[in-house]
């Protein structure tokens, strides 16, 4: 059955604190607890996602044991490719090793540009056109200074090698829900998003994550009793909270993917990241149910299962604890060099 | 000028983010409950009048009365919208009841409505900033979290209110709240999370704040003797009054008191020939919970000062002497601009109709409602009576 045979991820390793930035801007220091972030990811001044990406491929390729000349498909999702024209999907292709019989494109919806890399790899692998696919989902998310988003935009990703021999999880079955609704956005030659405020919680990220989740409970006739864990799409920290609310999960079955509070929102990578670390610690046998959210707006629900053969490749490459646990303070005058906000600067 | 004018319908729509509805969808709405309600044709509606403050800033789309008899299939009628910030809602009421009095109209019907969360946040605290004087306050970045917050603060300084008297009154209108099918935050909400709240202006917090709503209530006004023929339980306007005061707070000589309050109150008991003994239940205009609190004392179910006081000691919540918005208040029901004065109407009228399941007042013989505008630069009285 198709599946993850290998998946690797990669976190910058600066952080600044949201109470910094609240104090630049005068807003309340507990903006941590209020929003369920305490801390957010920072890429380094030469880091963008073509680096991020390779990072994540290479801890990919190391833990599933893959040769990356078998990878037939290279996706890269993403909202903030450093080229608005020429693919960063090329880059990491070459820099992992893969042949030039390869197809290859960058995604972009919003968020969950990365999960829909998965799908399509899926759909590859199941045809049979491919042997091997890779999906990533990767940012380095823009924030207006001062705006909300800045609490919580982050970078980081997660690279997934789908495949249907031995997989360390199995992929059994996915579903998406996808609808026209403008609730956060990004013109071309514009440095950051715009958003709908309010709009983005209940039509948007609820309606969506909500309708994504019943349609594929429904599809696989199973229960939220049925999964030990869930993972959703996170923006903060209180939304996946308050959808696992809505739909009656139990808060410990969400716990565990809760990356968001020591790393930020990964955007592209966050649906997936939270994936990354029940991964990195869940029994053989245990039931993923992860759904992402891509503003715009849709979702990609999954039900995935661990399989045995994951005691194989733990220990390979570094787990998402390791990366979250690597980290540098920043203040925010070094975080606005590094993001480049400083427009003297140029 | 001695006919008597009564309420024979009412309708309200669902108030909150109305993410899937236009203006035109909530106005067609209201207006065809309270049609329902009254059982009145059509064709027997004289004119409409509307209560709105800014469609188009809020929606783009303004000349609101041809809209609705065009919407409403009313015909060539005339119809047409009148403007006072947030009592808006209430001076709709008020030009319905003068119309109907005069003999001018015999049917009329009077809709508020307002739709806010189609524009950005910035975009909706501007536009509602205008009602303020722009020139002195809002151009100087004062708005009316900000100019509340001041009336706040020296409602502390001069009669030692206490941050935990603002917030009861946020508990008791989200208590009522939780029985009102129609109210934006059907929820009751503990004393210690509003006193968590983030401030907005110190010292008011997001719950000491009315939200941004969109919503629209309707009423089907008339003679009395047109009223009798549709319905067993007409509602009488018994009294409709309107003051002014200035429109920027820092030409007042206090700011703990709203004089427009004091003088269209008292005025519509003198005019119904009524004590506010007689008042059974209480629409007030709690935009901000400070609000509530000083039109208390206006009104004079509490003593200059000590209106915090008397909500602490239960006088206001529904089963007390004088029940104040049993509807939730713009805090809890809501607060789309131009709906509101119309909505508290419709509120009296379920009240004193006996339809306002889980959060009747028992035995309600008349009603008070206070819609005011700005910082009270415009207040609108309404008593209603069975």
């Amino acid at each position: 059955m198709v599946g993850i045979v290998g998946y690797g991820v990669y976190v910058p390793r600066y952080r600044i604190k949201t109470a910094d930035i609240a104090n630049v801007w005068g807003a309340d220091p507990n903006i941590g607890k209020a929003l369920g972030v305490f801390e957010k990811s920072v890429p380094g001044p030469d880091e963008d996602v073509a680096t991020i990406s390779v990072e994540a491929a290479r801890n990919a390729i190391k833990y599933g044991k893959v040769d990356a000349t078998k990878i037939g498909a290279v996706y890269v999702g993403s909202e903030s490719h450093p080229y608005a024209v020429k693919p960063t999907g090329t880059i990491v292709a070459e820099a992992i090793g893969c042949t030039a019989d390869i197809t290859c494109a960058d995604y972009e919806f919003a968020c969950k540009a990365g999960t829909a890399a998965i799908q399509t790899c899926m759909g590859l692998v199941k045809s049979g056109m491919v042997e091997l696919g890779l999906a990533i989902g990767s940012d380095t998310a823009q924030g207006r200074p001062g705006d909300a988003l800045e609490y919580s935009a982050a970078a980081g990703g997660v690279a997934i090698i789908v495949g249907d021999k031995k997989p360390v999880a199995t992929i059994e079955d996915t579903v998406s829900y996808t609808t026209d609704t403008p609730d956060f956005w990004r013109r071309e030659g514009e440095d950051f998003p715009s958003h709908g405020a309010r709009f983005t919680g209940e039509p948007a990220y609820f309606r969506h994550v909500g309708e994504g989740a019943k349609s594929l409970l429904r599809k696989t006739n199973t229960t939220v009793d049925d999964y030990d864990y869930f993972v959703f799409h996170m923006p903060n920290g209180k939304f996946p909270l308050s959808m696992g609310g809505q739909l009656r999960i139990p808060p410990e079955k969400l716990e565990d993917g809760l990356v968001v509070r020591s790393i930020g929102n990964t955007y592209s990578a966050s649906a997936m990241m939270g994936l990354a670390r029940i991964l990195d610690i869940a029994e053989p046998g245990s039931k993923i149910f992860m759904v992402s959210y891509g503003s715009g707006a849709g979702s990609d629900a999954f039900v995935i299962k661990v399989e045995k053969e994951i005691e194989k490749h733990r220990g390979e490459v570094p787990t998402v604890d390791d990366y979250i646990e690597r980290k540098t303070y920043v203040d925010y005058s070094v975080y606005a060099k590094y993001r480049r906000k400083i427009v003297a600067l140029g | 000028m001695t006919r008597r004018v009564a309420i024979a319908g009412v309708g309200i729509s669902k108030f909150g983010e109305l993410w899937e509805q236009s203006i035109r969808d909530i106005t067609l709405e209201a207006g065809m409950l309270c049609i329902f309600d009254s059982g009145i044709r059509g064709g027997d509606i004289d004119a409409i009048c509307i209560g709105n403050m800014s469609a188009g800033r809020f929606t783009g789309q303004e000349h609101l009365g041809a809209l609705a008899a065009d919407m409403g299939g009313l015909g060539n009628i005339p119809s047409y919208s009148v403007e006072a910030a947030c009592a808006s809602g209430g001076a709709a009421v008020r030009q319905a009841y003068m119309a109907i009095r005069s003999g001018e109209h015999d049917a009329m019907m009077v809709l508020g409505m307002e739709k806010m969360s189609d524009v950005t946040q910035t975009e909706a605290m501007n536009t509602m900033s205008v009602a303020s004087d722009w020139e002195w306050e809002g151009l100087g970045g004062a708005t009316f979290p900000a100019l509340y917050a001041l009336m706040a603060r020296r409602h502390m300084y001069e009669y030692g209110t206490t941050e935990e008297q603002l917030s009861l009154v946020t508990v008791k209108n989200h208590a009522n709240a939780a029985h009102n099918p129609y109210a934006q935050f059907q929820r009751p909400v503990p004393l210690e999370v509003v006193m968590r709240s983030g401030f907005i202006a110190d010292p008011i917090r997001v719950l000491h704040s009315s939200p941004v709503s969109d919503g629209a209530a309707g009423l089907v006004m008339c003679s009395e003797e047109k009223a009798r023929e549709l319905t067993d339980t007409p509602i009488f306007i018994e009294a409709s009054t309107q003051a002014s005061d200035t429109l920027a707070l820092h030409d007042r000589k206090s700011i703990t008191r709203m004089d427009s309050v004091i003088i269209s109150s008292r005025e519509a008991l003198k005019r119904a020939g009524l004590e506010m003994d007689d008042i059974g239940v209480i629409e007030l205009h709690d935009s901000f919970t400070i609000s509530e609190i000083i039109q208390m004392e206006d009104i004079g179910i509490a003593k200059k000062g000590e209106g915090g006081k008397v909500v602490e000691e239960g006088v206001t919540q529904i089963g007390g002497k004088f029940p104040v918005n049993t509807s939730g208040g713009l805090k809890a029901r809501g607060h789309p601009i131009g709906a509101t004065g119309v909505a508290q109407i419709v509120e009296l009228v379920y009240q004193l109709r006996g339809e306002a399941a889980g959060r009747q007042v028992e035995g309600a013989e008349r009603g008070m409602a206070v819609n005011i505008g700005g910082t009270g630069a415009t207040s609108i009285v309404h008593i209603l009576g069975r």
